[in-house]
């Protein structure tokens, strides 16, 4: 058979009734995967780690939302947008993983849209607002190497579930690290006043880079099921500093990684043990986004559509 | 960056990029549509973000609008319209095998 137009040639594979504008050949994640929790695994803290990690690409994934309409340019917002996808898929099969850990047949849905502030596990970066493009883009660097490199090890975790998240994760975490990586080192080796804004983007989540690698207790008891983020941060160092060299930024790096904790450093928001977003202790910018967030689920609950 | 884009003059837009994507199939590129990019890197990942979110392709090529030479509308009738009338220069005399698919 011929293909007259250029999307029945790249489409095919539609035989079962697809239509062109949905694609062919889709794969779950979980397909095959055993969803019991693993024997010996505390079902509490497995819930509690989930969300941990589905907090964080909830809310970062709400904060890129966020930028839709508001991009420079209209091929930037789509970029956004499938990075916010990714995390809104990541985030909602691991919302899922915790209610089967916990063994209370939440869902998804009712861990999005029904907890308060505090009940919130997400690191503080997540939940920030970004002054302008160039803040965006340092934050997605800072925080796409930190789930990579934590999305990297949780490949080879106990519970199958968090390992099949995880395998799919890191495809969609390599590009989002090489986004951000590429805009940091145009913005960085570009104008006097792209390399200003640059700047001050990198000063603006410095002081919320040391939290992300303080251990919690419960991936501290998780031992072969979680990662321990303080064994990645050596790994999210050498990256940084490579992106920052590359995009001729490397007197802003020294300075950077200390104020971020690292190279000895020590940041005084990351320092404060219980006090921080894994505790469900937020900035003032989370009661807000979480007000948008929940607005039309608070408003009409039980909602479908 | 790299290609030298500081020596030029400031743009206003970014130039435009024409975008081929070939399928899982294993078939020619085909082209798809055009994009804004600064620089050839970037329109990849654009290409990337416009063109495949739905799972069409596998390699992507993109080519600067400006770079492509295209005939004329205007040229139409002397470039296309003697091959009108020539029916037996299509290869329709000849039972084509079930087995070639792609013709």
């Amino acid at each position: 058979m011929g293909f007259d137009t250029a999307y029945e040639a790249i489409t095919e594979e539609s035989d079962s009734g697809h239509r062109w504008a949905f694609g062919t050949g889709f794969t779950d994640p979980l397909a095959g995967v055993d969803t019991s929790v693993p024997a010996g695994v505390d079902g509490a803290d497995l819930a509690a780690y989930c969300l941990m990690l589905g907090d964080d690409a909830l809310i970062m994934s709400h904060r890129l939302q966020q930028w839709l309409t508001r991009a420079p340019e209209l091929e930037e917002e789509t970029a956004i947008a499938n990075i916010a996808l990714d995390l809104l898929g990541q985030a909602r099969l691991l919302l899922s993983r915790a209610g089967t850990a916990e063994g209370s047949k939440r869902t998804e849905d009712d861990y999005a849209f029904d907890r308060t502030e505090r009940e919130f596990r997400n690191v503080r970066l997540a939940e920030v607002a970004d002054a302008d493009f160039a803040g965006l883009v340092a934050r997605l660097l800072v925080f796409s190497t930190w789930r990579l490199a934590l999305l990297v090890r949780l490949r080879d975790s106990a519970d199958p579930v968090l390992a099949a998240v995880a395998a799919q994760g890191v495809k969609e975490l390599t590009y989002h690290r090489d986004y951000a990586a590429q805009w940091v080192i145009r913005l960085g080796d570009g104008t006097d006043y792209s390399r200003q804004h640059m700047e001050a983007g990198l000063a603006a989540v410095a002081p919320l880079v040391a939290e992300l690698f303080v251990p919690s207790a419960v991936e501290e008891r998780l031992a072969g099921v979680a990662v321990n983020p303080a064994h990645v941060r050596a790994e999210f160092d050498a990256v940084l500093a490579e992106v920052l060299a590359e995009a001729g930024l490397t007197e802003t790096e020294a300075g950077w990684l200390e104020a971020a904790g690292g190279s000895g450093g020590s940041s005084p928001r990351g320092g404060t043990v219980g006090q921080a977003g894994r505790d469900g202790v937020h900035t003032e910018a989370m009661g807000y986004l979480l007000a948008e967030l929940q607005s039309v689920a608070r408003a009409m609950p039980g909602a479908t559509w | 960056m790299s290609e030298g884009g500081m020596a030029e003059e400031p743009r206003s837009n970014w130039p435009l990029f024409e975008v081929f994507l070939r399928s899982k199939r294993g078939l020619n590129h085909v082209h798809v549509g055009s994009l804004h990019a600064a620089d050839a890197e970037m329109a990849l990942h654009h290409a990337r973000d416009l063109y495949t979110r739905r799972n069409e392709g596998v390699s992507i090529w993109v080519v600067k609008a400006a770079d492509i030479t295209a005939s004329s509308p205007d040229e139409k009738d002397p470039f296309f319209a003697p091959s009108g009338d020539k029916v037996y220069r299509h290869p329709t005399f000849y039972e084509i095998p079930d087995s070639v698919p792609h013709i």
